[in-house]
């Protein structure tokens, strides 16, 4: 098991080294899409199977779909570094430092002891099979039932994300009398 | 891509299967993992496949925008709607408890005919009830967002030269 973590963690790094240094965008894409798919199978590994759909449907899947959409609409080509980004280097290593200075005061993976395995959880756990009628799943106990009002709050957010979204990009489709006559109004 | 007989006839074998298990994912997602946000993305992603592979336009005639268009809000109001229906049954807003039923409590003589393990209940009760339709609303919505803006992006015609894209 160590193995397949171990080669995992690396296959991610190597992935993303490669992502930032790579040329040619359309490759770049579809190595996005392969960091996506090794990100859903370190989610299996972290016993996160919820998570790790998500990331292969949206991350591997539909996102990549995007943006090869948005390559066909821009160019193949990054344009070529003429200067050394010297600023940009700078403000990325004090971050990524700062982000490991933030990890070493984690608690150690599946510590038993960590908060996050203390304050809420155990309650959950425990009222949740008498609470939900023997629904086993308290992940989706917790999304669905305890938290309804954030989950209600989260899918008027998707909600409100898509209608922008099709309201930004649809303008200029339909100026120039692109064939959208499915519109019944 | 549909000039490539190998893709189509995958594309076609495995579509069914994408979207049974999104349906199983949705409708399961109580039971085991997954839930309506996950069914949702995996529903369009089959959508989205059929797209690629045999054109925009015959995606569009599967899934009409006009009618996505709507599901967007229809999820919403699925979602907002399970909480006025607690209310309507005297409980407080996604309050699914108010939902239980107070019929059908016994079970029916014939359950004992059926094999394998007896269900406690023969109807689901109201957190069961509830959770379900709260998930349907948000699998409703994120099916149509993501097909939406899949049809949004692909749709749009490269600006600087005529040169068609991998979308077609």
């Amino acid at each position: 098991m160590i193995i397949i973590d171990i080669a995992i963690l690396a296959l991610l790094a190597a992935t993303a080294v490669t992502v930032a240094r790579i040329q040619n965008l359309w490759a770049a894409v579809m190595f996005t899409g392969i960091y996506s798919f090794l990100g859903a199978s370190w989610m299996l590994i972290l016993d996160a199977p919820d998570v790790a759909f998500t990331e292969a449907a949206v991350g591997a899947g539909i996102a990549t779909v995007l943006m090869l959409g948005t390559l066909a609409l821009t160019g193949l080509k990054e344009k070529p570094i003429t200067k050394f980004p010297l600023g940009s280097l700078l403000v990325v290593t004090i971050t990524g430092i700062t982000l490991v200075y933030g990890t070493l005061d984690m608690p150690r993976f599946g510590d038993p002891n960590a908060p996050i395995h203390l304050h809420p959880s155990p309650t959950f756990v425990e009222k949740s099979q008498p609470d939900m009628h023997g629904l086993p799943n308290v992940v989706t106990a917790v999304l669905a039932s305890y938290r309804g009002y954030d989950t209600l709050g989260e899918t008027a957010v998707i909600f409100t994300a898509g209608i922008a979204v099709l309201l930004i990009l649809r303008k200029d489709a339909k100026e120039p009398g692109e064939s959208s006559g499915e519109e019944p109004s | 891509m549909i000039s490539f007989p190998i893709i189509r006839v995958v594309t076609k074998i495995l579509i069914p299967y994408i979207l049974l298990f999104a349906m199983y994912v949705q409708f399961h997602g109580d039971f085991g993992p997954g839930g309506g946000f996950q069914a949702g993305v995996i529903f369009a992603a089959a959508i989205i496949l059929y797209a690629l592979v045999f054109g925009l336009q015959a995606a569009k005639r599967v899934a009409p925008p006009w009618a996505v268009e709507k599901l967007i809000a229809l999820g919403v109001v699925v979602y907002a709607g399970t909480g006025i229906a607690c209310m309507l049954c005297g409980g407080n807003f996604l309050d699914y408890n108010a939902l239980d039923h107070h019929w059908l409590t016994e079970l029916p003589a014939y359950i004992d005919f059926l094999p394998g393990e007896k269900p406690h209940h023969f109807l689901p009760t109201g957190q069961h009830l509830g959770i379900f339709l709260v998930e349907l609303g948000v699998g409703i919505t994120v099916t149509a967002v993501m097909t939406m803006i899949f049809y949004a992006f692909a749709g749009r015609e490269r600006l600087a030269n005529t040169t068609k894209g991998p979308l077609g």
